[in-house]
């Protein structure tokens, strides 16, 4: 229709960057997607086992490396178990952690920052007092720190990261429940006699959840990686459950001579976070509701 | 001013009371400490001993209010490995922590804030894609896996820099990059998105039509402005950073108070452990309202909230 010319003269600056977000969110929906398919159906079509050790296949390449097997797609760990079949149920892992957590904390983190939005006053000081609080408690270190000190688990490594990740949802549900709190929709719903568990929960509720929803895939994303980073440490999911984070730290002692170990589950965990992150930013997009730029 | 101050301090003093009951309480989690500081083969009269020794058949509020009033004159026991002071232990290690936070901010900062200029100027450009790529990168690369990733290529492969340990300043190369990468998406989007507000102000017109060169209006007049949310929040991402040393110290074996605690709460030492949450929550405290101040002093509109 148009000659090649012409588009990129009308080219803004803010269509490029709408054409890159559009990208992106569609490349951030397919990884999720994929991600999620493969986690759900994925272990069902395996024909190997992710505990099975075989001593003898140990560090075993992967297809695109010499002295491959095809038995093993993408090799072997340290034990001889079959990295394709860690790395699917590791999908498993880092989904469940991020969606538990989002829950979680979506639950906590959005009851005080429509509470604070909506009552102002005293209500609102405290719930603005306990974020602060919130903020300053460094994450990585408390969450190590209660694991350590109770044990590891996956349960555990779930509640801790949702009681610990609820300060974004609070912030955001906070400052939307302020903007539509005194609009004529919710003015009309209180005149016709509604209930305030009705107001907030029917009208507030709805209103603010596109934001969100932007959060949370934030904060999945957060998540995963701090999941991550506990296992790595030796401090979340208990082995033998294969956790990408957890297969990492097993195979770093090997990464030297071969790389790999520690590139499969690491390219894994970058690209789903970096899927969440494209989908949550086009998400924003998409539901309008980002500030600017 | 000073009634904006004084309230800011007063909020900050009470977060610091509500985050030292929480690091208290933290350690009182997995139930009987003294079970877990006799160790597992402990008689129950052992156990009962220990106790006694450490002060731990008190009631719960007498021993918080006892670590709260010697917390205060910088006392934190001893620890139970190491049979040294706790705080001896920290302030031995607190120079490795804090050279490696220097070093990742400033690493942070003469890489984002120049990128984010750049972007910002040439708005639209291939720069400012790729800025806005690499920012979606640095923030979905997981740190230790960066660090494992740097170890192998600059350590092994290419032999330039050592790969764990301290020592010379090369040690503090690769584990002060990656801990700038955590801060500079946040720091590169903010400065881009606050110079490409200042360059389409008034007073950058005003500038424009005085006949002023570009980079004395980008550097001298744009620049400045969007310079003030940047200060502030560095302030908070030198927080974050203390926080997330204790992952990059792992990684590398750099002997920082990071390393300390993850060796602490592997040997269950609880008094270390909570020395440090209390150090870090404090110094992000600190910073935080460091930044506020520093805020309402550059922008008097904020003094008026």
């Amino acid at each position: 229709m148009s000659a090649p010319a012409q588009v990129m003269a009308g080219a803004t600056p803010q269509r490029w960057r709408l054409a890159l977000r559009r990208m992106g969110a569609l490349i951030g929906a397919a990884i999720v997607g994929a991600t999620t398919l493969i986690a759900l159906v994925g272990p069902f079509l395996l024909t190997s086992d992710p505990f099975i050790q075989d001593l003898n296949a140990r560090l075993t390449p992967p297809f695109w490396m010499d002295g491959t097997s095809p038995l093993h797609l993408l090799g072997t760990d340290q034990l001889g178990r079959d990295y394709l079949a860690r790395l699917v149920y590791g999908a498993r892992i880092s989904l469940l952690i991020g969606a538990l957590t989002v829950v979680t904390s979506g639950l906590i983190g959005t009851t005080l920052g429509i509470l604070g939005g909506f009552y102002d006053g005293r209500t609102d000081d405290i719930v603005l007092f306990a974020i602060t609080c919130r903020l300053s408690i460094p994450v990585v270190l408390v969450a190590l720190a209660v694991v350590g000190l109770i044990g590891s688990s996956l349960t555990l490594v779930v509640l801790t990261l949702g009681l610990l990740l609820w300060d974004r949802f609070a912030v955001v549900a906070r400052a939307t429940t302020m903007q539509i709190r005194n609009l004529d929709y919710i003015a009309a719903a209180r005149c016709a006699g509604a209930s305030t568990p009705h107001l907030l929960f029917r009208e507030v509720l709805p209103n603010i959840a596109s934001h969100l929803a932007v959060v949370a895939t934030l904060e999945a994303a957060l998540a995963i990686l701090l999941e991550a980073t506990l296992s790595f440490l030796g401090l979340g999911v208990p082995p033998p459950l294969p956790s990408w984070g957890l297969m990492i730290a097993e195979g770093k002692d090997y990464m030297f001579f071969s790389s790999w170990v520690i590139m499969i589950p690491g390219t894994a965990l970058f690209v789903l976070v970096l899927g969440i992150n494209l989908l949550g930013d086009g998400l924003r997009e998409w539901l309008g509701t980002e500030k600017q730029r | 001013m000073l009634n904006y101050a004084l309230r800011r301090l007063i909020v900050a003093l009470l977060v610091a009371i509500t985050v030292m009951s929480l690091a208290f309480l933290l350690t009182r989690l997995s139930g009987d400490l003294a079970i877990s500081i006799a160790g597992s083969g402990a008689s129950p009269q052992d156990v009962e001993i220990v106790r006694k020794a450490y002060g731990l058949d008190r009631p719960l509020m007498v021993q918080f209010l006892d670590w709260v009033g010697n917390a205060a004159v910088g006392d934190f026991g001893n620890s139970y490995f190491f049979k040294e002071k706790v705080s001896t232990l920290i302030f031995g290690r607190l120079p490795v922590t804090v050279t490696l936070a220097a070093v990742g901010l400033t690493i942070a900062l003469s890489v984002a804030v120049p990128l984010g200029v750049l972007a910002a100027v040439r708005e639209g450009s291939w720069i400012d894609r790729a800025v806005t790529v690499f920012a979606m990168i640095g923030q979905a690369i997981p740190s230790f896996w960066l660090g494992l990733i740097l170890m192998i290529t600059f350590g092994l492969l290419l032999g330039w820099l050592p790969i764990s340990g301290t020592g010379t300043w090369q040690h503090y190369v690769m584990p002060g990059i990656v801990l700038a990468f955590t801060a500079i998406p946040a720091l590169m989007r903010l400065t881009r998105s606050g110079m490409i507000d200042a360059l389409s102000s008034d007073y950058i017109r005003t500038a424009r039509a005085k006949g002023l060169s570009r980079a004395s209006i980008i550097l001298k007049h744009a620049l400045r402005n969007a310079a003030i949310p940047v200060v502030s929040i560095a302030a908070v991402q030198l927080g974050f950073m203390l926080g997330g040393s204790i992952v990059i110290e792992t990684v590398f074996a750099l002997h920082g108070i990071g390393f300390l605690a993850w060796e602490s709460i592997g040997k269950n030492d609880f008094p270390v452990v909570q020395a440090i949450v209390l150090i870090l929550s404090l110094t992000y405290i600190a910073l935080t309202l460091l930044a506020d101040l520093l805020n309402a002093v550059l922008d008097p509109r904020l003094r008026a909230t």
